[in-house]
């Protein structure tokens, strides 16, 4: 595509998921105990979206990443620290509650109203990126709304892989049943694109990147925009704990064959 | 924090990096925090899964442990010590960047943080002392490729003395000689360069070495270091590995060196003297200034050992009983397993307290030698103007420098008139006064750090490994604490072991300078205790006071044999003074750091809500660190103060000292009631009679003044147990994460 595109990305934080997360009631609705001093880590399905993202955008001059995202601006700055080494991006903070018991139409509106602000965006080079869903929230809808809402409706969920062809349309594998793809082809943007995994590892750090990162970040957070979700209307019946019991097991780079092995066996043994 | 028995908040989570770094002052600093994060998910991820598959079981350098080096040189590990100009990201003085890393790497595994630090190590004397083509071709031959980029990234070792033991070398000079092998004329001469390492760290791959050599020729002056690149003419032999107990994620062998090298080669250029070759920086002037910083950072890596042991401990003490059949859910044995019992959370809550006061003081080291780095060139440049060049100009030029600096601490303490205010704030604007005060402190910062946080620390981390009994010493450890307890010994005898700290401490705490600010803080502590009565600044300030009183004692006194007690060959008394001071600074640091956090705390809004949790129990711990500070230097100073004197006898002398009973009959009428209270003063014994002791009681002058002042220390000790049981109570009830952040 000529000048390239223009990719933003939808994404925020979730609580290290070794943490220990207990639901409590706060006094604004169910909150996750002491979860303000839980460190926190880039809600996974958003990260692959950034690291897609960033991909595309190094594979086409001209292209350019945006990281519009919604959170505690405290702990926005700290997943900075990790996060802007890793790929270029344009962060723009939206200072607000990450909480994974907001409401899924509130947080699209913030995030749209941030997409809108951005002024050289370019609509017919936006791609808008995020995860399908949630590491705290797993309803699926925010990015589903944030399209609707910006009017685009050329929409993709559960993304595993987005290839470009010769003649500038987008050719995207969407998970369906079975370990299957559904394979689309749009034929330009705008889309919306709520990434599953993708095929891409997580980059490694990269200092000088985050200093290149950082002469917009620190302003970003600086002038982000308090963002007050209400909770009106909204209400938890009940907030529990999953019945499984989990047993966390840390296991680093094994192989896709090994855990499937291992899944196999553990299916076989219950 | 307006009382020390008011009710607090216990502590709702371990702490995080929104706290450390305002702790530890870098919450300003991004590149610092990036830094910390790229080495972070280095030593939690590739070291971590190394150790886990035991590749510490090996001295050999393999395959797995050579990728350490390309995961440094990715995230940006390796270039955090070179200059943005030479590819670095962070402007400045980097020793705070330094312990930072080393801290993150040395809470997985020391070795992987001796590995990284080495290249430093090695690049150091060139960057401290190099001339400016030195240091431009080596850092840039050492900073990582960039994308793109297509070259070789250079390592290198760092070769001091080590001399070989039982082969006979002699181990207090220099293991390697330099002489002129060739010198055409009109040309620069050529080097010929003898040198045997022990214990060369990197020597596995290194393709430079920075070595110390002596002069083996009259045509060369003293002493000097020399760069050896591994294809220079003549033989680069790696030698054997070095088969160590401990950091073996770390290459480490004996090389021998013979080569051929250009004089240019010697660090920091030389100058030519009546056909003589003057080396412009001896060996031990350039090691000075690298050791000085370098330092800094092991004492941070055995700190770093001591805070990670704490969570695996928290929970292995909690899960201790889960499975088994006396213990189901609920149950406080369930729940609590070990933590019902008020003895493992006392040392864990003992273990920690090192941890935060041997962090404390490390980090201040490493600021303070960021802040001097910043100002040495003001220094050089004010030495230049003034045309301030010999030895003996320093010494005058430092000697003046010394009398503004207790100028303007005796100023700052007590500035009345306006022309007194207006020289106070002439003086502290004074960069050279800021430098020599400075100095005074990097100078027992650093040997302090060293030797205590690693020597003591190697102590503590024996406590940590005994309080997971349950895994008994294996590998299984949780945290691998066990091979952190072995790597800290290792920290307390490699740069310079315990003696060599000692010694150098012996000399700067005794400085004038250092001696005025340690009067000043003092009396900042007793301000502080004022306003925080639960920190334990009040008994460290008694400590203090101890501690000076016995200096000036001791540096007049003289034993039962008339012989002077402070002197450079009386170790015992030195040394043991410095050992006493080291639990001084550690404590008194780790206070201005809570004081920090609770300051700035409320700043960041991640921090705010909690920070009354956080505040009250580090204030605790910082109690009970005062409290073992204490006693530390009460036990010592004791001993220094009275162990030197000879006990009273019973004979003639002795009981000359003592009151005889019809002697009291006669003071009686004149002192009425002194029978009665004669025995609290001295001993009353009769002619044919003596108490069943070792002799009289002992009284010399001025006992009753540090008897005083003990008295006082110790009772300054109050509350620091309830301390403790508040400590320990929040250590079984704090919120830890599921499991460990990297394997075990």
């Amino acid at each position: 595509m000529n000048g390239g595109y223009q990719i933003v990305v939808c994404g925020s934080i979730v609580p290290d998921p070794l943490q220990t997360l207990e639901p409590v009631a706060g006094p604004t609705g169910p909150a996750l105990r002491n979860e303000m001093m839980l460190p926190a880590v880039l809600d996974p399905w958003a990260a692959h979206a950034l690291y897609e993202a960033a991909n595309l955008a190094k594979q086409h001059s001209g292209s350019k990443v945006w990281w519009v995202a919604l959170g505690p601006k405290a702990k926005l700055q700290q997943l900075m620290m990790s996060m802007a080494q890793k790929v270029p991006f344009e962060l723009v903070a939206l200072d607000g509650t990450a909480s994974g018991f907001s409401d899924s139409w509130e947080v699209a509106e913030a995030l749209a109203g941030a997409i809108e602000s951005i002024p050289e965006l370019d609509r017919d080079r936006l791609l808008l990126f995020g995860g399908w869903e949630s590491a705290s929230r797993g309803t699926g809808v925010t990015m589903q709304m944030v399209g609707e809402r910006l009017g685009i409706t050329d929409q993709f969920q559960g993304v595993d892989e987005l290839t470009i062809e010769s003649d500038g349309s987008l050719r995207l594998l969407e998970r369906v049943e079975g370990g299957h793809h559904q394979v689309s082809v749009c034929g330009s943007p705008p889309v919306v694109v709520g990434w599953a995994t993708g095929r891409l590892p997580e980059p490694p750090n990269n200092p000088q990147v985050g200093m290149l990162n950082m002469r917009t970040v620190m302003p970003a957070l600086q002038r982000a925009k308090l963002v007050q979700l209400s909770t009106e209307g909204l209400t938890f019946h009940s907030v529990d704990l999953p019945e499984q019991r989990r047993e966390t097991r840390i296991v680093r780079d094994s192989s896709a064959d090994e855990i499937a092995l291992e899944l196999v066996d553990w299916i076989k043994s219950d | 924090m307006s009382s020390e028995n008011q009710q607090r908040e216990t502590l709702y989570t371990l702490p995080g990096d929104d706290l450390r770094q305002i702790m530890w002052r870098y919450s300003d600093r991004f590149d610092l925090q990036m830094a910390v994060q790229s080495a972070r998910s280095v030593a939690r991820g590739p070291v971590a899964r190394l150790v886990a598959d035991g590749a510490r079981n090996t001295h050999e350098w393999t395959e797995e442990k050579a990728k350490l080096l390309e995961a440094f040189d990715e995230s940006g590990i390796t270039s955090v010590y070179m200059d943005p100009e030479f590819g670095g990201f962070i402007e400045g003085p980097k020793n705070m960047a330094l312990a930072l890393v080393a801290f993150e790497l040395a809470w997985v595994d020391g070795g992987a943080a001796t590995s990284s630090l080495a290249g430093c190590l090695a690049l150091a004397p060139i960057h401290e002392r190099g001339t400016a083509d030195q240091r431009e071709l080596y850092m840039a031959r050492c900073v990582p490729a960039q994308p793109g980029e297509d070259r070789e990234v250079w390592r290198g070792a760092f070769s001091l003395t080590e001399p070989l033991p039982y082969v006979g070398v002699d181990a207090g000079t220099l293991g390697g000689q330099v002489k002129v092998a060739e010198w055409p004329d009109g040309e620069e001469p050529i080097l010929q360069v003898e040198k045997r390492g022990r214990f060369i760290t990197n020597m596995d791959f290194a393709n430079f070495v920075t070595a110390a050599v002596a002069s083996d020729d009259e045509r060369i002056k003293g002493s000097c270091m020399v760069i050896l690149e591994e294809s220079d003419p003549g033989t680069f032999d790696r030698g054997a590995p070095t088969l160590k107990l401990v950091h073996q994620l770390s290459s480490t062998r004996d090389p021998v060196f013979s080569l051929r090298i250009p004089a240019g080669r010697i660090i920091g250029g030389y100058t030519l003297r009546d056909g003589v070759i003057v080396p412009n920086y001896t060996h031990s002037e350039i090691i000075e200034a690298v050791f000085r910083r370098t330092r800094v950072t092991v004492g941070v890596m055995t700190s770093a050992k001591l805070l990670s042991a704490v969570e695996p401990i928290i929970r292995y003490q909690r899960q201790r009983f889960r499975g088994g059949t006396a213990s189901t859910p609920g149950s406080p044995r369930y729940d609590l397993g070990l933590q019902q019992k008020e003895d493992v959370l006392h040392r864990l809550v003992d273990v920690w307290a090192t941890g935060e006061a041997a962090a404390s003081l490390g980090f201040e080291a490493a600021r303070v030698f960021d802040l001097l780095d910043q100002l040495e060139q003001k220094k050089s440049e004010f030495f230049a103007r003034e045309g301030i060049r010999t030895g003996r100009e320093k010494l005058r030029a430092q000697h003046k420098m010394e009398e503004n600096v207790l100028e303007y601490l005796k100023l700052s303490n007590w500035a009345e008139s306006e022309v007194e205010q207006e020289r106070l704030e002439q003086l502290k604007n004074d960069s050279l006064v800021e430098y020599t005060l400075l100095d005074s402190q990097a100078n027992v910062l650093c040997p302090a750090c060293k030797l205590w946080n690693t020597g003591h620390g190697a102590n503590v981390m024996r406590e940590a490994v005994s309080l997971m009994g349950g895994y008994g010493i294996t590998e299984d450890c949780p945290g691998f604490l066990g091979q952190k307890w072995m790597d800290a010994q290792l920290e307390a005898t490699s740069e310079g072991p315990a003696a060599v700290q000692r010694r150098q401490l012996s000399i700067t705490m005794t400085n004038r300078v250092f001696l005025a600010l340690f009067r000043k803080w003092i009396r900042e502590l007793r301000l502080i205790a004022g306003e925080r009565p639960g920190t334990g600044a009040c008994n460290l300030a008694s400590a203090m006071e101890l501690w000076l009183w016995t200096l000036n004692h001791l540096q007049q006194a003289k034993d039962a044999d008339g012989v002077k007690l402070y002197r450079g060959q009386r170790q015992g008394v030195t040394f043991s003074l410095a050992d006493a001071l080291c639990w001084l600074l550690a404590s008194r640091q780790q206070i201005l750091d809570l004081i920090e956090l609770e300051e700035k705390g409320a700043e960041n809004p991640a921090v705010a809500d909690s920070l009354d949790s956080y505040t009250g129990f580090f204030s605790d711990l910082c109690h009970i660190q005062a409290a073992s500070a204490s006693g530390e230097v009460g036990r010592i100073c004791s001993e220094l103060v009275y162990g030197y004197n000879r006990h009273p006898a019973w004979d003639s002398a002795g009981r000359g000292s003592c009151f005889d009973p019809n002697e009291l009959e006669v003071l009686e009428s004149v002192i009425p009631g002194i029978s009665g209270t004669a025995d609290s003063y001295s001993d009353v014994v009769e002619e044919d009679f003596v108490p069943k002791k070792a002799g009289p009681c002992v009284r010399f002058d001025g006992s009753e003044d540090y008897a005083r002042l003990r008295m006082k220390m110790e009772g300054c000790l109050t509350g620091c147990r309830l301390a403790k049981d508040r400590a320990a109570m929040a250590l079984s009830k704090v919120m830890i994460p599921e499991a460990l952040d990297y394997p075990e």
